[in-house]
């Protein structure tokens, strides 16, 4: 009984909403300022450090220059992270001697890790050295992550202040997100992870002494240097033997804990949490899916009390949660069925598909981690999507493709959701004949073209990019399986880019310069071109009165605005998206179960 | 524009980047080592398993059997090698692809042929991929599956065998998180201690 789906879920909902509703006060008090104010140490090194850095405490900044100001600080961790790569090769704490890794994928990684999505086109055990994967790989969690928040707060602040110039200073909130909340969570968990036999060292890679040696083949390779071929043209394969396992190391237990408390998702190892020296124990595996959702979910109870009705929060809360279990439903149906052509060749139904899994979390962990890691925009895996059966990447693909709102992304989910809320009561307000308002604010013609803008700009960018990649010999080339399938790992690949996910039908050769630009962009363009138009409506909401309620305000707490929340996120997710996973995971899924 | 109440981006941007940079980037994971190491030595250096003097295992990271004497891991996806810790990854095909189809044929023939007292369907995690491609762990019902066939090679008796499998196979931990499994690891290592 406790191993069943519907325990499990319960019982992560259970903790993760009691761990979430303290830790929104502490992030309450930190982001408005009174945790320094309260602790006089805070607030002197916070002013020291100001002083020192150039930045104005005291300046409130108008939207624009509070965009400006994240561009400015992204730009130059681009530049940064970029030149890292390249440059690793003559940098220390490089044990396994990794050389400069090429220009597009280094393009490629750093955009993925400044917008948070951490999409990795390389391969981290075989490319990066221990330095590139502190310095720049895992301080870009924290700064990408922060600066969700940071858009989330102004947000807010958007809905809370009248008639104001300003919506918070962005210098401040990034610095206070950091230090006050990412670090002394991913500290904690970091421990708690190493306890469970996350590695976390700085040793060379270790060599094992095997029990059973090992015969290999690997292509044979002339005295050229080129692979043989045979008379076919097919390579020459050769018996290779070894007696010995080499280990990685490395310090991934500190990347483990901000990789999922600031839902990046970028794993250490290629096979990011899946591989057991990043999430070694069922355990491990419970407490990382419990970082991915435990910050959005504070933020939204953080949002209920900084608005002043805790009501609005739950009801965001609601609509999150109905979608979250629907989905977690589905996506356990579809993967506790095997897979039929398999069962006919004389494998056992049970437990259920079971590539790409691990045997120690099952059907079950595996379901619940893969519906949270994209429903959140972590991106983090512990099972091969591109293995799921097709409706169960139906789920994953399409939970991104909403926006990652269902809890979603660091600061991201929050005001994705709030984004769809504002949707939601400009659509009632046609239909009742009202001026729509949200929490006291009149929603106008200025904040619904920024609305319009953060939902249309993903879709463009995954239909857009998936359209050309089909079309052109190097998108094709990447495919790895044929058929539908392989349209569903390209329709992945952008859907996860343009909204900072970064999990992927892994079969895909991504790691191409055709990809790695094409993704590049498609992460940058993803994540600001919702930021700003987030940032155009907290800038014109903070200068506008708040309105008191009357009997003609459509209340938006309560059932009935959680179902009209929940409907507008389906609808458009729905409308923009169904003749796409038509044409991949549909299909798919009527070519093996229609015969 | 008053430069004091309105000062420029560039100074402060890079300013808070290097300061984040050195204390999340490098002050952090050090600290994080530093407190690992002391409270946590063995896990933090990899739950190395020694034996005669020699490190022969991690108890996490799964290595591939295939000799009549040992029970056999899932198949792993990684290349060259099986269960290469260098190259970690999943087979990554997808269900309807038909590489899947004739590799699970291949390892079913494989298992039928070397387990001809068992006449029940094979068990799935014996015949698909991990996801990490470095599963330590089989279920109890892909290691019940080989039990004879081991004993038989060992020239113990299935019993004896059942009973180490048995000391190497976890239930949920702490009775609520994930499945049961044998550690194959372990257990290959435990048969290989067993005097005659």
């Amino acid at each position: 009984m406790n191993s069943s789906i519907v325990f499990q879920t319960v019982m992560y909902l259970v903790v993760l909403f009691v761990l979430a509703w303290p830790l929104s006060r502490l992030l309450a008090t930190a982001l408005d300022g009174s945790l320094s104010s309260r602790f006089a140490f805070l607030g002197r090194s916070e002013r020291a450090l100001c002083r020192l850095m150039g930045i104005n405490a005291d300046e409130d900044m108008p939207w624009w220059r509070y965009a400006l100001a994240l561009l400015v600080f992204h730009l130059i961790g681009a530049v940064f992270v970029y030149a890292q790569q390249r440059l690793q090769g003559s940098l220390p704490f490089n044990p396994a001697n990794m050389g400069a890794v090429s220009p597009d994928s280094s393009f490629n990684t750093s955009i993925s890790f400044l917008t948070n999505t951490n999409w990795q086109g390389y391969s981290g055990e075989s490319t990066m050295s221990y330095f590139t994967q502190m310095l720049s790989l895992a301080a870009h969690n924290f700064m990408s992550a922060a600066t969700g928040l940071a858009v989330a707060v102004a947000l807010i602040r958007g809905f809370v202040r009248r008639k104001a110039a300003g919506v918070g200073n962005a210098w401040l909130d990034i610095y206070r997100s950091t230090v006050y909340i990412l670090l002394p969570l991913s500290l904690v968990v970091a421990v708690f992870l190493v306890g469970q036999g996350v590695i976390q060292n700085f040793a060379g890679y270790k060599d094992v002494k095997l029990s059973e040696t090992v015969t290999y083949q690997v292509p044979k390779t002339g005295a050229d240097g080129q692979p043989v071929k045979d008379a076919k043209g097919n390579p020459v394969l050769v018996d290779t033997k070894t007696a010995i396992q080499t280990l990685p190391m490395g310090p991934v237990a500190s990347q483990e804990a901000i990789k999922m408390l600031g839902t990046n998702g970028g794993g250490f190892f290629n096979a990011n949490s899946a591989h057991p020296f990043e999430n070694p124990t069922p355990l491990s595996n419970f407490v990382q899916m419990l970082s991915i959702f435990l910050i959005p979910a504070a933020l939204v109870f953080m949002f209920g009390r900084w608005v002043g009705d805790a009501r609005q929060g739950l009801t965001v809360l609601g609509a999150m949660t109905l979608l979250f279990v629907t989905m977690v439903g589905v996506e356990y149906w579809a993967e506790i069925h095997a897979n039929p052509i398999l069962t006919h060749l004389g494998m056992s139904g049970l437990p259920g598909n079971m590539e790409g899994k691990e045997t120690r979390f099952g059907i079950v962990a595996s379901s619940l981690f893969t519906v949270i890691t994209t429903a959140a925009s972590c991106g983090a895996v512990n099972t091969m999507h591109d293995s799921l059966m097709p409706l169960g990447g139906l789920v994953p693909m399409w939970l991104i493709k909403l926006g990652e709102v269902v809890f979603g992304g660091v600061g991201a989910g929050l005001y994705g959701m709030l984004i769809y809320a504002i949707l939601a009561v400009f659509l009632s307000g046609l239909m009742i004949g009202r001026t729509p308002e949200y929490l006291g604010k009149k929603i106008e013609a200025f904040e619904m073209k920024m609305v319009a803008i953060a939902i249309l700009a993903t879709p463009c960018l995954i239909l857009g990019g998936t359209a050309l990649s089909v079309m052109l010999d190097v998108g094709k080339a990447g495919m790895a399986n044929p058929g539908a399938h392989g349209f569903s790992e390209v329709l992945y690949a952008f859907a996860s880019s343009a909204n900072n996910n970064g999990s992927a039908f892994a079969g895909l050769s991504a790691n191409t310069p055709f990809y790695n630009v094409m993704l590049g962009i498609a992460m940058w363009f993803g994540r600001f071109t919702v930021i700003i138009p987030v940032l155009a409506i907290a800038g014109k909401l903070a200068a506008k009165p708040r309105l008191a309620q009357t009997s003609g305000t459509l209340p938006t707490h309560g059932p009935l605005f959680v179902m009209l929340l929940v409907g507008t996120v389906v609808i458009v997710g729905a409308l923009t998206y169904i003749p796409a996973l038509a044409l991949g995971p549909v299909i798919e899924h009527l070519q093996l179960f229609g015969r | 524009m008053n430069t004091l109440k309105n000062p420029g981006l560039i100074r402060p941007a890079l300013s808070l980047f290097v300061l984040l940079t050195v204390v999340t980037g490098l002050a952090y994971p050090l600290a994080v080592t530093g407190i690992g190491k002391a409270l946590f030595p063995k896990e933090a250096a990899g739950s190395l398993i020694e034996q005669h003097g020699q490190t022969v295992a991690s108890g996490l990271i799964g290595q591939s059997f295939s000799g009549p004497t040992y029970f056999w891991s899932r198949p792993s996806a990684t290349s060259p090698q099986p269960d290469n810790a260098l190259a970690s990854g999943g087979s990554n095909l997808g269900p309807t692809n038909p590489a899947l189809k004739d590799a699970v044929k291949g390892r079913i023939d494989l298992i039928r042929a070397a387990h001809p007292d068992q006449t029940g369907p094979v068990p799935a995690d014996l015949v698909t991929t991990s996801a990490s491609g470095l599963d330590p762990h089989i279920s109890p019902a892909a290691a019940a599956y080989q039990i004879h066939r081991v004993a038989k090679a060992r020239g113990l008796s299935d019993e004896q065998v059942r009973l180490l499998v048995g000391a190497n196979t976890d239930g949920p931990q702490w009775g609520l998180f994930g499945e049961p499994v044998v550690n194959v690891v372990k257990l290959n290592l435990a048969l290989d201690e067993v005097k005659k």
